[in-house]
């Protein structure tokens, strides 16, 4: 998520490299993404080879705000 | 509850991933120094084409007459333009393999993309003025491209590089101003300057 939300889109294999992960860890994050609608799939051929790219939603957009928002929030108060 | 550094480094984990999908860490600083260093060569070769032996702080008033001097001058900035990129992608591409990363990704992709619309718009429009005549504006020309090449690629690059950027453009535009001194600007932008840069980049995040 934190890759989507500063690109316009990433596709499999430069999230793959970029994680470091494989292709079944990430594609079983991937499903669990698009299942509560964050992000977006985009099912093309480059050349003839299948390319997916992922786009964050909106309601993804805003998930990982909110996530954002409460983690620095606790951070927050325990400094006080 | 989890502790509160563990938080801390889920935040910095967040904040470091999001940097490294769209900035090129990989650039290293010590390319920027010997940049310089190619184009203070390269400007001490212009000075023997075209000044001397005048002093190169000297005003020059009169325009280039010899059609060789001027090829000579091109070869000369080709040759420094090389070098650098050389320098520079070879001493990047170990810097990557350092970190265990790939030199050539979706990032790098955007950032010469990024980094080739101004350049080629401003290469091209430099020779045009070269083929019509205008050598004064040549040096400043390629200031000011340059610069605006540098802040049209800063997403993808570290902060420093920005301000590269616009350092260019301001000495371009002075450079455009007085228009004699066009070597002295030149060897200021691209030797100087990138000496420093290069040399805070590579303080900051080379070691």
């Amino acid at each position: 998520m934190s890759v989507l939300v500063s690109n316009q889109s990433y596709d499999f294999n430069s999230l793959k490299e970029l994680l470091g992960v494989t292709d079944g860890n990430l594609a079983s994050h991937i499903k669990a993404l698009e299942r509560e609608k964050y992000i977006s799939i985009n099912k093309s051929f480059i050349d003839r080879k299948p390319n997916t790219k992922y786009k964050i939603t909106d309601k993804g957009r805003q998930a990982f705000k909110k996530h954002l928002d409460a983690l620095e929030a606790v951070v927050r108060k325990q400094r006080l | 509850m989890k502790e509160t550094p563990e938080y801390e480094k889920d935040i910095a984990s967040i904040r470091t991933m999001m940097e490294r999908s769209v900035k090129f860490i990989s650039l290293s600083g010590l390319s920027g120094i010997l940049a310089g260093v190619y184009a203070i060569a390269g400007a001490v070769v212009a000075w023997q084409l075209v000044y001397y032996p005048r002093s190169p702080f000297s005003y020059r008033i009169e325009t280039l007459q010899a059609k060789s001097a001027l090829t000579w001058l091109v070869i000369t900035a080709a040759c420094v333009l090389v070098a650098s990129l050389g320098t520079g992608l070879w001493l990047s591409q170990r810097k990557a393999k350092k970190h265990g990363m790939n030199l050539w990704n979706v990032t790098t992709k955007t950032l010469v993309i990024n980094l080739a619309i101004p350049l080629i718009t401003g290469g091209l429009f430099i020779l045009i003025l070269l083929q019509s005549g205008h050598y004064g504006i040549a040096a400043p020309a390629c200031l000011i491209f340059y610069g605006l090449a540098l802040i049209n690629a800063s997403a993808n690059l570290y902060d420093e590089v920005r301000y590269l950027g616009y350092s260019e453009i301001v000495l371009g535009l002075i450079a455009a101003y007085l228009a004699g001194y066009g070597l002295l600007f030149w060897t200021l932008g691209f030797g100087v300057l990138h000496i420093i840069y290069g040399a805070v980049m590579y303080y900051r995040y080379d070691k």
